[in-house]
């Protein structure tokens, strides 16, 4: 009868899970769906502390106590524009959670209900290696994102290693589920999967992080998925494969923005290195114009429509506030203002759009790749700030060049475009941009912040 | 056996209600849903809670408790951090 009620809450709480992230399919209910997402935990962790096989509270209650600190502190404290960092460790722990369970639950299966062991095995198996390479890969890749770690070693031998990792810890896996007693292969394909993640994270550049923090994602909802098989537990698996699935489509969408295949990424090929192709010296010598904050200023005094097309540089920057401002400046002018976001700006999945609303930058204002490319032929001036290889237009034009194929923002077609940017050097795939010398092209060199504010109190005099 | 398939059918369809919903969220929102949906594979509390619980010895009690901690952390965090971030959307007022 009470494992019938815990079931019963267990399945409300799922509902709660569903409708929370359908809550998320519009910026008006958002809110309200995190809110039932939160309640459903609720609702989860209330009727698992009914469990008969849960007999001691001191661990819980410190666990929990302890756990919600450090979260809370983490979730109000951080800065906005540190929220890869932060999204990327809060992945890792999960998945972290998931792989101290399994083995938690092959050292004492006393405590699990009736699951046959064959499964409780398999299940264990694959929560510790999904669960390892988690952790450890979100750690490097908040070391990364941190700048705490710079390095970037590629080559086939790190491909290799990678493929013997994988190897290792399946092969120890399907050992180890035929003889359960040899915890040492526990240990042992544990271990290779959290080589596993690090290796897969280290070769991984700055504008590849996108991919990588959805891949984590998904990663970190399966591994929760396969705690619910070794628990036989309904609500985990549901809610892990809902995480598992929303972190695919994000990790489809942004390889697609990068052209680059979901193999390519999980096999360690991340990243490729240019080879011949134009130098810098051919595309921009006596070609690149640039301007001053008040020659800039008099071209927007007699613009009708100007698009901001904002990238990592914003953030670097924290020139969002700026930005806000010298819109509202235009707007009491009368000009139309949008915001041109490439899926792939920034350190991940739709980073720019919270640090622009962050600075109280309608959501309506923001508009996405598909969107945003018909209107440049139209507008008056674009404003590129710290966003380089998505507005290259060799993406689109050269055959030879190494990002041809990656759908880019168009805004070449504008009748000028303002580049904000420190110096001419080449972004993360370190090739030059023709946009950067086309004729319509100005660029307005400096900090990012700084050169808005500039032309703020350009436009005032 | 049958639990499992069992099990195998709810994991199965819950992918498909995934896949339904979340390919209508909106780029815009794609920060806040990696947040969320992060907080919500934090529902391996579950499992640490009775690993932590299940008076299993030492060293399942010690493994358990970093289970519950890790978990908490990403459950508490990840839809607090989640409501911060989803509160500053706002429309054109």
């Amino acid at each position: 009868m009470q494992q019938n009620l815990i079931n019963i809450a267990y399945l409300l709480a799922s509902v709660l899970f569903i409708l929370g992230i359908k809550g998320l399919t519009s910026p008006r209910t958002a809110v309200r769906g995190n809110l039932l997402g939160a309640m459903g935990m609720l609702v989860a962790v209330v009727a698992t502390l009914l469990d008969q096989h849960i007999v001691r509270f001191e661990l819980i209650l410190t666990g929990i106590v302890v756990g919600s600190l450090i979260g809370a502190v983490l979730a109000i404290r951080t800065p906005l524009t540190s929220m890869p960092e932060l999204v990327a460790m809060f992945n890792g722990f999960g998945g972290g959670a998931s792989a101290l369970v399994a083995a938690t639950a092959v050292l004492t299966p006393e405590m699990i209900g009736d699951v046959p062991p064959i499964q409780l095995y398999t299940a264990s198996v694959a929560s510790a290696i999904i669960g390892a390479a988690t952790l450890t890969g979100s750690l490097v890749a908040w070391a990364k994102l941190q700048g705490v770690l710079s390095m970037q070693p590629r080559g086939g031998f790190l491909q290799t290693l990678n493929f013997v990792c994988i190897a290792a810890s399946i092969g120890l896996g399907v050992y180890y589920c035929y003889d359960p007693t040899a915890l040492w292969a526990f240990w042992g394909l544990t271990a290779a999967a959290a080589l596993y993640g690090v290796l897969f994270t280290v070769p991984v550049g700055g504008a590849d992080m996108p991919v990588v923090i959805a891949i984590l994602n998904s990663l970190s909802g399966l591994a929760a998925a396969a705690t619910g098989f070794v628990f036989g537990n309904n609500v985990l698996i549901i809610s892990g494969s809902l995480v598992g699935a929303s972190g695919f489509i994000l990790t489809q969408v942004m390889c697609r923005a990068m052209n680059r295949s979901l193999w390519d990424v999980l096999s360690g090929d991340m990243g490729q290195v240019a080879v011949g192709g134009p130098t810098d010296d051919e595309v921009y010598k006596g070609r690149v114009k640039s301007a001053s904050a008040e020659e800039a200023a008099m071209i927007l005094e007699t613009a009708r429509s100007v698009t901001i097309v904002p990238g990592y540089g914003m953030a670097v920057a924290q020139a969002q506030h700026a930005v806000r401002d010298l819109a509202n400046k235009l707007k009491a002018k009368g000009v139309k203002i949008r915001y041109g976001i490439h899926p792939v700006a920034g350190r991940m999945p739709g980073h720019m759009n919270v640090l622009l609303a962050e600075a109280d930058i309608p959501y309506d204002e923001l508009l996405d790749m598909d969107q945003i490319n018909p209107t440049f032929a139209q507008t008056d001036v674009v404003i590129v700030l710290g966003a380089n290889d998505v507005v290259n237009p060799a993406a689109r034009d050269e055959t030879s060049s190494p990002i041809y194929g990656m759908p880019i923002l168009d805004v070449d077609k504008a009748q000028t475009v303002m580049v904000i940017k420190r110096s001419l050097s080449p972004g993360f795939a370190g090739i030059p941009n023709r946009l950067f010398a086309a004729d319509n092209s100005l660029m307005l060199y400096g900090d990012g912040e700084k050169v808005v504010r500039e032309l703020i109190a350009a436009f005032d005099q | 056996m049958e639990s499992f398939i069992i099990s195998v059918t709810i994991f199965v369809l819950a992918v498909f209600i995934g896949f339904e919903i979340i390919t209508k969220i909106p780029p815009t929102l794609h920060t806040p849903l990696m947040s969320g949906s992060n907080a919500i594979s934090g529902i391996s509390v579950v499992g640490a809670l009775v690993a932590a619980g299940a008076d299993q010895g030492a060293l399942a009690g010690y493994l358990g408790l970093g289970a519950v901690i890790l978990a908490t952390i990403n459950v508490v965090g990840g839809f607090l951090v989640t409501n911060r971030m989803l509160s500053m959307f706002k429309r054109k007022s």
